[in-house]
């Protein structure tokens, strides 16, 4: 059996013989494990030898060992340098602070109108997204979103007829331990559920929910000032005190609630709105959340039909196992003044149907396995333009081949409430592919 | 609402104190006194080298797997702190594993800015006693948080990780 003395000289002989190809290779952790393999053997094989060595030669093979034991720890330590300098991989300071992510969708529709001329065959690169975000420090980040739809832009006579959008850019500061947050600038308002979460793999259907959209609407951005606190475990509160509609009270358009989204583009500022959202989400899987928006005047214009505007929304969004569900009710109160609506030749029937508008949907879905989901959804909408009338059945798929892309295909039913519009109803399929990163 | 709209913008901008986006909830020492009541058992260090390289990447989805990872051993139980990105930004996790089941699981450290509640117990306790199946899958479902769904997948990763190093550790006989 090798004496202490002898194992140390087998070993400094084995770190001696690796050390060279190490230090000068930066060797995989594969290929030190194999060369610790036949360090091991080596050792077997010296300490055989070794044990018949006679004891007049052990004296001058303890120096030996003395040495090279200093080696090996030299060595060990050249080792935990180089991995550590592997770990710690410096990078410029402001490019490990900026984080560049997106996301996308490319849409195919095949609808059949009742009225054939409103057939649609159509494909469309409906959302190309870009986030851009910075830490300052650890008080301070800055977020922003840029959106080209319908694939850009052009001057007249284009076949470009999309839209360039600044959808977020607002810098957000942390309060109260990470209790709190406060953020200013251009931000999407807490309300719905599509409204700030809307990238394609976290939704079913190729196109978003028509009562978010209409009613909500969704997306909906504005320039102005948030707070959040978390109020304990899974409580939520948001407030925001932002830049309010421009709802148009004249045309086929009036009091329809999407056209008076402003954008944060030379925005009216002189009636602000204020949203208010608590959110629940204490209970793995689900969500529970109710907003209401206050805003003095919607249209912002002084003695004209429109004064204050009022939204509720509830929502419940559900993930347990492999079911899900989704239900939202949203609601606008409108105080408009008859007289003055009529007298700006808005119909009746207009003026009646924009006073309460709402909406509602029920979306119900499973889980087949990690890449397979099935889904079924129906909506509700009564909203002021005639043709925001309607309700809808679809039910669909999606399929994700990797947890950030998703491929979908969904079949739509819609049909209108009001006769004038019953060219307008249609049924078909729809087809995309999207991604988020 | 123009009387209330200034104050409101400076007390939204201003108000409150000021503190770290990066919040630590339990320090290191903390918790490991946690996992080990007794006294922690010092370090040792795990490399992980193939096949345990090519199993991390599986498990991760991506190949950025570090070269080693520190742990606590005391007979079949292992402590872990590991980290993986949620959305934007890393989570430290702190695990421990009982006889090849996860014993505990807590955040030590978040930094983003959403998906805070996967920190909290009402999360995390879909975890204990998880332990791993089909070779590397949990054998449970974890429900997810609406609009975390990033940082739920990194609290599911770091759970399969520290279960598969446990078994790596304690099958081999590895101090």
């Amino acid at each position: 059996m090798a004496s202490s003395t002898q194992w140390r000289l087998l070993a400094a002989v084995g770190f001696c013989l690796i050390s060279g190809n190490a230090l000068a290779e930066s060797p995989s952790n594969a290929e030190l494990q194999r060369q610790i393999e036949e360090l091991k053997q080596q050792i077997r094989v010296l300490s055989e030898k070794l044990s018949g060595q006679p004891p007049a030669a052990q004296p001058e093979l303890s120096k030996q060992v003395e040495t090279q034991d200093q080696q090996i720890k030299a060595q060990q330590q050249q080792i935990e340098a180089l991995a550590k300098q592997a770990e710690e991989t410096k990078k410029a300071d402001w490019i490990a602070r900026t984080k560049l992510g997106g996301y996308g969708e490319l849409h195919y529709n095949n609808l059949d109108a009742e009225d054939s001329a409103r057939d649609l065959e159509e494909f469309d690169f409906h959302r190309f997204v870009l986030f851009l975000s910075h830490t300052f420090n650890d008080d301070i980040r800055f977020f922003s979103e840029l959106e080209i739809e319908h694939s850009g832009v052009e001057a007249d006579g284009s076949p470009l007829n999309g839209e360039v959008e600044l959808e977020q850019a607002y810098v957000e500061f942390d309060l109260l331990n990470d209790k709190a947050s406060a953020k200013a600038g251009l931000f999407l308002i807490p309300i719905g559920i599509l409204n700030e979460t809307h990238e394609p793999p976290t939704f079913y259907g190729v196109e978003r929910n028509d009562v978010e959209n209409v009613i909500i609407p969704a997306t909906w951005w504005a320039g102005g000032a948030g707070y959040t606190h978390r109020l304990g475990e899974g409580l939520q509160w948001d407030v925001a005190l932002h830049e309010g509609l421009r709802t148009p009270v004249t045309g086929g358009s009036a009091f329809r609630i999407r056209d008076g989204r402003q954008k944060t583009s030379f925005a009216r500022a002189e009636d602000l709105a204020l949203t208010n959202r608590i959110k629940y989400t204490a209970i793995p899987g689900v969500e529970l959340g109710a907003s209401v928006q206050l805003q003095k005047d919607a249209s912002q214009i002084r003695n004209d039909s429109l004064e204050q505007g009022v939204l509720y929304e509830a929502h419940v969004d559900l993930k347990r196992g492999a079911f899900g569900l989704r239900t939202l009710y949203a609601k606008w109160d409108l105080d408009i003044d008859e007289d003055l609506a009529l007298a700006a030749l808005v119909p009746q029937d207009q003026i009646d149907r924009a006073k309460s508008q709402k909406g509602w949907y029920l979306e119900p879905s499973y889980r087949l396995n990690p890449e397979w989901g099935v889904y079924a959804r129906y909506e509700d909408i009564e909203a002021a333009r005639s043709s925001d009338n309607f309700n809808q059945w679809e039910a669909g798929f999606n399929y994700w081949p990797h947890p950030s892309v998703v491929l979908k295909m969904d079949y739509r039913s819609r049909t209108h409430e009001l006769d004038a519009d019953e060219g307008r109803d249609f049924d078909g399929f729809d087809l995309g592919v999207g991604y988020q990163f | 609402m123009r009387l209330l709209s200034l104050p409101v913008c400076l007390v939204l901008l201003f108000g409150g104190p000021q503190a770290s986006a990066e919040e630590v909830f339990l320090t290191t020492e903390a918790f490991l006194a946690q996992a080990f009541p007794d006294s922690p058992p010092p370090p040792a260090m795990l490399w992980i080298a193939d096949p345990l390289r090519e199993e991390t990447i599986r498990i991760l989805g991506h190949s950025s797997v570090p070269l080693r990872t520190r742990y606590w051993r005391q007979e079949q139980r292992t402590a872990w702190i590991l980290e993986e990105i949620g959305k934007e930004e890393p989570i430290t996790v702190g695990l421990v594993v009982q006889d090849g089941k996860l014993e505990m699981i807590k955040v030590l450290v978040y930094r983003e800015s959403r998906g805070w509640e996967v920190r909290h117990d009402f999360f995390t306790r879909q975890f204990w006693q998880a332990q791993l199946q089909n070779k590397d899958e949990l054998d449970r479902n974890i429900d997810g948080i609406a609009g975390a769904t990033l940082s739920v997948n990194a609290m599911r990763k770091v759970a399969r990780l520290a279960l598969l190093y446990h078994r790596h550790v304690t099958a081999d006989g590895a101090p």
